[in-house]
């Protein structure tokens, strides 16, 4: 078996499970699957950022936020959800075009200040535009969609339609990180100036990899209106796009499946350490630092560093490794 | 006219004690290339060490403060540098920001467990007086504040340029590598940096918090600021730092007075977002001239 059976066993071996496991579950649970595949979607997009373009986003949860007051008002005037899933990745595409392009022109790091303050801004106008948003009280009531007959109202329908988009998500991102698109963002991210002197247009590929980026956030956030059906500003706060952040970086930043597993982490979690109570964020934060020292590439480099010690691979000249420092 | 003066006195009082967190975080980004997210933490932590010490183990104010500035250089200097930023350089930019990031909510959720979730009162160092020049009402606490903080910036330029130590701090961030071949102890001179930012949030700390009340989420919009005002001003001056500082203060008031109160808090944001569009070296940066 070569390394490349092995991935589509596992991926089919995991997608079964998805399929499988829902069934007869109650309510609560099929709801917390639900919201793990759209928060993986959000987590996907930001990975391709992070993770293949090596910028950091703090506005994700902004992105969502768009997309879901988006679907929501074209939802609630009575048109298909799916007008409001093509118009919020639209919508999120260009903003994060826009937005992009003047942090992009410099380093440091700027797009993190940048995306900082555009998620305030986005914030407060949610907040502020009462006749748009609803204010404070925010938006409710929205309907979930049909597909040909076939209603998406119940919650087990309605995951198996999230987990199609999921599958789409998902397989649209392994489209891009293995098309030459996607080995450019990679090249960028191992060795920048290597990718540039070999004619890779580095602004333009990472200003296209954080709009993408963008876009499934804002695909995750149409997703959003009809799961939750009640959307309110305090749901896309600065500290929900830094809670997707940790979810790419716990997963594994740079991998396939690292936003999957981070975001799976950031949402059980809580479950697991209720019995802590109040200090769930602490452990939590306490951890991050701890991984950040010991495995900056999160729970999916740690596994590998494990499995590199079981069966050792090639090693890579260390003076080559090098370059991934950014 | 006397409105726009007594906007324009408190906006420079606390655009002055923005400079003292943007300072500290310039400080940083030059000697190590540690960008700080929890600069924000860093300054609202200070007021709580205060707290723990005057009301919870009685010790008087006056001594309190000095204790928390000391405390604040160790904890938020000395430990961060050995436990977090060391162990973290040899990965890059990335982790490290993360791992501020994480250390940011660490803080906040600390102070709401350990401590309170509701805003505290915060002994103020100065009396309240109000006096009118002109028809303008200023305070005597932001006279004092205003004075307090940029006598705090003056005399750490003047330990920069003028004392033997402060140019070999000078040196190493410009130059790390000359630096060492010099036979200047660039560790050392690191720690000191990390140092300083700790005393300065330290200073920030005191002076601002009775402002507002002692909150845990304090940090959120004083960091905020401590970064724009460092973008703005220009991220590798000392100068730069504090006219963004001085800069926002104002703007921050009388966009409050002027604009909108409901979209005050968007008007730095704005103002960053212009800056980095038209002069992303800042108003009184150079431009480092790599991209990469």
């Amino acid at each position: 078996m070569t390394r490349k059976h092995v991935h589509i066993a596992f991926a089919v071996i995991a997608l079964a499970l998805l399929i499988f496991v829902p069934l007869g579950q109650k309510n609560y649970i099929l709801y917390v699957l639900t919201s793990w595949l759209m928060f993986s979607i959000a987590a996907m997009g930001l990975n391709l950022t992070l993770g293949y373009a090596g910028q950091i986003s703090l506005a994700q949860a902004s992105f969502m936020g768009i997309g879901a007051y988006v679907t929501a008002l074209i939802t609630l005037a009575g048109y298909h959800w799916v007008f409001g899933w093509l118009a919020a990745m639209g919508l999120t595409f260009v903003i994060g075009l826009l937005l992009g392009y003047p942090a992009l022109r410099v380093q440091h790091h700027f797009l993190a200040f940048v995306t900082l303050a555009f998620n305030t801004i986005v914030f407060l106008v949610l907040r502020n535009e009462d006749w748009l948003t609803g204010g404070n009280h925010g938006l409710v009531g929205m309907p979930r969609p049909d597909f040909f007959g076939i209603s998406t109202g119940r919650n087990l329908q309605f995951y198996y339609f999230v987990l199609v988009l999921f599958v789409i998500s998902a397989g649209v991102f392994f489209w891009i990180v293995n098309s030459p698109w996607g080995r450019a963002f990679k090249a960028l991210r191992e060795n920048p100036v290597r990718a540039e002197s070999l004619g890779v247009d580095t602004r333009r590929i990472t200003l296209l990899a954080f709009a993408i980026g963008s876009a499934f956030g804002g695909g995750a956030g149409a997703i959003m209106s009809p799961l939750v059906q009640f959307i309110e500003p305090g749901s896309f706060a600065l500290i929900h796009s830094l809670k997707i952040l940790l979810m790419v970086v716990v997963g594994g930043a740079g991998f396939f499946y690292g936003p999957m597993l981070g975001a799976a982490v950031v949402i059980l979690l809580p479950e697991v350490l209720r019995f802590t109570d109040g200090y769930y964020l602490m452990i939590y934060a306490a951890l991050v630092i701890v991984l950040m020292v010991y495995s900056p590439s999160g729970l999916i480099g740690i596994g590998q560093k494990l499995m590199q010690q079981i069966r050792p691979r090639q090693e890579v000249r260390k003076d080559m490794a090098k370059g991934a420092q950014l | 006219m006397s409105e726009f003066i007594q906007l324009l006195l408190s906006g420079l009082s606390s655009g002055s004690i923005y400079a003292l967190a943007a300072v500290g975080f310039t400080l940083l980004w030059q000697a190590s290339q540690t960008i700080n997210f929890a600069q924000g933490e860093f300054v609202m932590i200070p007021a709580f060490f205060v707290l723990a010490l005057s009301v919870k183990l009685g010790f008087p104010v006056w001594l309190a403060m000095p204790l928390a500035i000391i405390l604040s250089v160790l904890i938020l200097g000395a430990l961060f540098k050995r436990l977090i930023v060391e162990p973290m350089h040899k990965h890059g930019t990335i982790p490290l920001v993360i791992a501020t990031i994480a250390l940011g909510i660490l803080l906040k959720e600390m102070v709401k467990e350990f401590y309170s979730p509701l805003g505290q009162p915060f002994p103020s160092l100065f009396p309240q007086d109000v006096f009118s020049i002109g028809g303008a009402a200023i305070s005597i606490p932001d006279i004092a504040n205003f004075t307090i903080a940029m006598g705090t910036i003056v005399a750490l330029q003047l330990f920069l340029s003028r004392t033997r130590t402060g140019r070999s701090m000078q040196a190493t961030a410009q130059n790390p590598d000359v630096a060492e071949i010099l036979g200047v102890d660039i560790k050392r001179m690191v720690m000191y940096t990390f140092l300083i930012n700790g005393a300065l949030a330290a200073i920030a700390s005191i002076l601002i918090t009775p402002v507002y009340l002692a909150k845990f989420s304090n940090g959120e919009v004083l960091g905020l600021v401590a970064f724009i005002a460092a973008i703005v001003g220009g991220f590798n001056q000392i100068r730069g730092a504090l006219v963004g500082g001085l800069l926002l203060g104002v703007v921050d008031n009388f966009s409050a007075a002027y604009f909108s109160s409901e979209y005050r808090q968007a008007l730095p944001m704005i103002l960053l977002i212009v800056i980095i569009l038209v002069r992303p070296q800042g108003l009184l940066g150079t431009s480092e001239g790599r991209t990469v």
